[in-house]
């Protein structure tokens, strides 16, 4: 199930597992990504707390959790190469995975159709 | 009513949109951020081959002496700017700033000597008051801001070329000429400068004629237009300042580092010394040195520290030391770079500091600029 938040992001959600990342849309608004920060594994992080932290070439901006959980994995890939986020932000690009607290608090994000309505 | 509909646009507007340009508010004017190719390819681009960037929204002003004579016209502006005016050859241009009673900097800008009379280039941010300020003080000139022109400069090592296809005789300029040029008929003051550190070209354009001209640049392959995303770590890269974030009124020429830019003939025992805005702080700074200096900062790892970053001389945060001015990822360098002002005791090269990004304390090394190796065609 794929969950988008207001904050442009996106969740994939496996088993209480939330894969999440950046959608399209806020990687082109922010244009090459040049620096990658993640949370550690193992941090509890809140709804709306700062996940992580994304720079391109003009500026800093943060990553909102989307969601109550536990970081249970992070994906280092990005944070060896930005571009990965602007090349494919829904794929190959996912910030970290989330083991939620409760999992049926995904249910009120958006689904792909109300999030799409949100950036048209 | 939006806020577009109070900014004001260049001659080159509509191109700008055309090229698929994101546009953002600066100094008043909508401007292109970026074009589809992204800050990081612009920026490349235009050290590999040649940048298309649009300046217009910069000042463009002719200041003429009532006598008609240069040297009325020079003299009057060396009592505002700490420069050799006098001795501007014509056809050469200078970099210089106007101070103020405390030895502040009210605005950087360029300066040529066009025979009779002095063109200037100055900020966008600042011009309605740099022409105010030199309307105010140069009672013997007639200083006029030119409405009616456009500015475009081009940039990179295949500046040139792009330029040569229009105007053959530009290969025989050097860096800092200025010279009147027929760019298909069209009449241009071109000046083989820049702000990006490459060797490249000002060409200041009739409004009217500016897109058709823009076009013709664009027509050579190795030219792409670049917008202020990269125009702005193209200079920081090749350490140069931007009015507002690394000068302003509270940072003197000496403490910015910018003496170079100060003459002989102005200083201390020079035959025309002191006389402008500040200057018993300037020339004393001059022989005795600044508190603090502005410098390079290569922040270690890869986050970029930007603007207004605090400084450490220790990783606790114990003892503040300044600010970044500005700072950002050097696509060139392939690394952060920054600018700040630290004590003239931390100001040597090999220095090491520390700056606080979001909590943390990172090491900077204080380095010499600039960042890059600039390419002027001596």
């Amino acid at each position: 199930m794929l969950k988008f938040t207001a904050e442009h992001e996106w969740l994939k959600l496996e088993d209480g597992i939330a894969t999440v990342g950046i959608t399209s849309h806020a990687a082109e608004q922010l244009g090459d990504l040049v620096f990658v920060e993640l949370p550690e594994v193992g941090a509890i992080l809140t709804k709306d707390g700062n996940a992580a932290t994304v720079e391109s070439v003009k500026a800093a901006s943060d990553v909102y959790c989307p969601l109550d959980g536990e970081v249970t994995e992070v994906n280092q890939a990005i944070v060896d190469d930005p571009s990965i986020v602007n090349s494919d932000p829904q794929g190959a690009g996912w910030f970290f995975k989330l083991k939620l607290k409760t999992a049926s608090d995904a249910d009120a994000l958006l689904d792909e159709a109300a999030y799409q309505e949100l950036i048209a | 009513m939006d806020d577009q509909t109070v900014l004001k646009t260049t001659p080159l507007h509509a191109l700008h949109l055309s090229l698929g340009a994101r546009m953002v508010p600066f100094a008043g004017y909508d401007m292109p951020v970026q074009y589809p190719a992204g800050v990081l390819k612009e920026h490349l681009h235009t050290r590999t081959a040649a940048g298309l960037f649009d300046v217009s929204h910069m000042g463009q002003v002719v200041i003429r002496a009532k006598s008609g004579a240069y040297e009325d016209a020079a003299l009057a502006l060396e009592t505002l700017v700490p420069v050799d005016i006098l001795g501007l050859k014509p056809g050469r241009q200078r970099y210089g700033f106007f101070t103020d009673d405390n030895g502040g900097i009210l605005d950087d800008l360029m300066i040529t000597n066009r025979g009779d009379h002095l063109f200037v280039v100055v900020n966008a941010s600042c011009k309605d008051a740099d022409l105010a300020h030199l309307q105010a003080h140069l009672t013997n000139c007639d200083v006029e801001l030119l409405e009616d022109r456009a500015l475009i400069a081009l940039q990179g090592p295949r500046a040139e070329g792009a330029l040569a296809a229009l105007w053959p005789d530009v290969t025989s300029m050097k860096f800092m000429d200025v010279r009147d040029a027929s760019l298909h008929d069209v009449d241009c003051i071109v000046s083989r400068s820049g702000y990006s550190g490459e060797d490249g070209f000002e060409i200041s354009v009739p409004a009217d004629q500016a897109e058709q001209i823009a076009k013709a640049l664009l027509e050579d392959l190795h030219c792409q237009p670049i917008g202020l995303g990269a125009r702005d770590s193209l200079r920081l890269e090749a350490g140069l300042c931007l009015y507002g974030n690394d000068i302003d009124t509270t940072t003197s020429p000496i403490e910015a580092a910018l003496e170079w830019a100060i003459q002989k003939p102005r200083r201390a025992g020079g035959v025309r010394a002191g006389g402008f805005p500040g200057a018993d702080r300037i020339l004393n700074e001059l022989a005795n040195g600044a508190t603090r200096r502005r410098v390079g900062l290569k922040p270690e790892g890869k986050a970029p520290v930007r603007a207004h970053a605090e400084l450490y001389a220790d990783a606790e945060g114990r003892t503040e030391l300044g600010e970044v001015t500005s700072g950002t990822f050097g696509p060139s360098v392939e690394g952060p770079v920054a600018m700040g002002y630290v004590p003239t005791r931390f100001a040597e090269p090999g220095c090491q500091i520390f700056a606080e990004v979001r909590g943390k304390y990172l090491s900077l090394t204080v380095s010499a600029l600039p960042f890059i190796t600039p390419t002027y065609k001596r």
